[in-house]
């Protein structure tokens, strides 16, 4: 497992209280995970603040799963 | 006419986090008052308050038993005790599992004097430091008043009225009050009906300090810090928690055999029209709302065996007690009145459904609570039974409960033991 994908799957299962399994890179925050869409917000805002990337509101809409946002954080990141 | 009982209660306070801890807390004198730890207080002029007690404490709250933990992250604790309080009446009412048409007919009137300030306070801090970009997208359901009744109705899927009540100290009392009458008038048979607060945080007691409301002379012997009619008495000490009870229309509640702990007799309501933070100094307010509670009721002098005061441990307290003498007589008619601010300190919106509660199980074992720290009683308390400093053992049938709240609004409730 890659250094981004441990942090984001810890960031996840902190703010949703999901079981760590449970969040694979499959996983739809919304679908598997039982997120809402301020949730998604939150956690948007989350991995902004662990990662130091900007994760603009076009972007962030089409980040769905637990790999979205792995991938887009590993290609933006600094 | 539609009779309105009281058939589940739900506490959680500075002394337990259950209804029979709490009372057996309080009924032993206890009292709930200690250092601040929700907070570093070392820049505050007040550093004591009656907290909830964590988890581990021997009767400590714990937030996971009701409350997911989802739900918990993102909103203040005044909510998640609420939550919790609320969860506790339906338990005890045997009505966690109701069928769609009960559900159709059962609400929610849960309210806060203040709401989530310690969100309110944090948030802003966010706002200043990083920007509003990093808000909680969170912050506004997390903290207004009316979530409390609206988390409830989610979990348990009540589709009644759904309601709060912002009255500040007087909150609770007119929750329960107003919730009573929805169910009079049919709008429901049944209403969960209370308030909880939870505002030790920095700007909260500031606040309530700089309003030369709070004892700030007692940092060093919080247990001594509530003393109502003492003359020693100065401010009040700010506790925190929540009291919900099961109202359910009497019939109602006959028909699927609940237990009927009380009915709901009287309940009358006013207003100073004084000043924003002081009682009228005659009490006209308080006198005007006990009297319409009496006659609603029906009752007068000498039918009240038990007042639960406002008593906040201020100047307010002896106006009070005066206006209760000219109401039930210089004796107050036989009554007992204590005021468990006294060992819980004052938990503003949560007070009045809190002290209900008490009420309530004062005619359930027909005991009433004690006034802690009654040393050296105030001019005009004599010949009044203030229960000093121990539970007195009394014949309860009908109790008075007063809340009195800045903006000079007041709520008086009567209860009464059903035969």
């Amino acid at each position: 497992m890659s250094d981004t994908e441990e942090r984001v799957k810890k960031i996840v299962v902190e703010h949703l209280g999901v079981e760590a399994d449970k969040v694979t890179m499959d996983a739809s925050f919304i679908d598997d995970l039982g997120a809402d869409s301020l949730d998604i917000v939150e956690l948007v805002m989350a991995f902004e603040e662990e990662f130091g990337v900007e994760i603009p509101d076009d972007a962030a809409e089409k980040i769905t799963t637990v790999g979205d946002a792995v991938k887009y954080i590993e290609e933006h990141k600094g | 006419m539609r009779r309105v009982v009281v058939t589940g209660l739900g506490l959680v306070t500075p002394l337990g986090a259950d209804v029979e801890t709490t009372w057996k807390n309080l009924i032993a004198g206890k009292s709930g008052a200690g250092q601040i730890t929700h907070f570093d207080t070392s820049d505050q002029k007040c550093t004591i308050a009656c907290e909830v007690k964590p988890a581990d404490h021997e009767y400590g709250f714990d937030p996971d038993k009701r409350v997911d933990f989802k739900i918990r992250r993102q909103v203040d604790p005044f909510i998640v005790f609420g939550i919790d309080a609320a969860g506790q009446a339906l338990e005890d009412a045997g009505l966690v599992d109701m069928d769609e048409d009960m559900k159709l007919r059962a609400g929610c009137s849960i309210g806060s004097g203040i709401g989530g300030l310690p969100g309110i306070e944090s948030e802003s801090l966010v706002l200043a430091n990083k920007g509003p970009g990093r808000v909680s997208p969170h912050f506004v359901h997390g903290r207004l008043i009316n979530l409390i009744s609206g988390q409830v109705s989610i979990k348990y899927g009540l589709m009644g009225p759904n309601h709060a009540v912002v009255t500040a100290c007087s909150t609770g009392a007119h929750s329960i009050g107003d919730a009573a009458r929805m169910i009079k008038d049919g709008d429901a048979d049944i209403m969960l009906a209370g308030g909880s607060e939870s505002t030790i945080c920095p700007i909260g007691i500031a606040g309530f300090a700089q309003a030369k409301a709070l004892n700030c002379s007692s940092n060093d012997a919080p247990e001594k810090a509530s003393r109502p009619y003492d003359k020693g008495r100065d401010g009040f000490v700010m506790g925190e928690g929540a009291g919900v009870v099961v109202l359910e229309e009497y019939e109602h509640a006959k028909a699927r055999g609940a237990k009927i702990y009380a009915e709901v007799v009287g309940y009358g309501l006013s207003g100073d029209a004084y000043h924003v933070t002081a009682p009228h100094p005659e009490g006209k307010g308080a006198e005007n709302a006990m009297r319409m509670a009496l006659k609603k009721a029906g009752l007068g002098e000498g039918d009240i065996d038990y007042v639960n005061a406002h008593g906040t441990s201020t100047m307010a307290d002896t106006i009070e007690l005066a206006a209760v003498k000219r109401v039930l007589g210089n004796d107050l008619g036989g009554a007992s009145m204590s005021s468990t601010k006294s060992a819980i300190g004052h938990l503003l919106g949560g007070a009045g459904a809190v002290e209900a509660i008490f009420c309530i199980l004062a005619i359930r074992d027909q005991i009433v609570p004690p006034t802690l720290n009654l040393d050296d009683p105030d001019e005009g308390t004599e010949g009044v039974d203030l229960v000093p400093k121990v539970a007195k053992k009394r014949e309860v049938k009908a109790v008075l409960n007063n809340s009195f709240g800045f903006g000079g609004t007041n709520a008086s409730l009567i209860m009464k033991a059903v035969d």
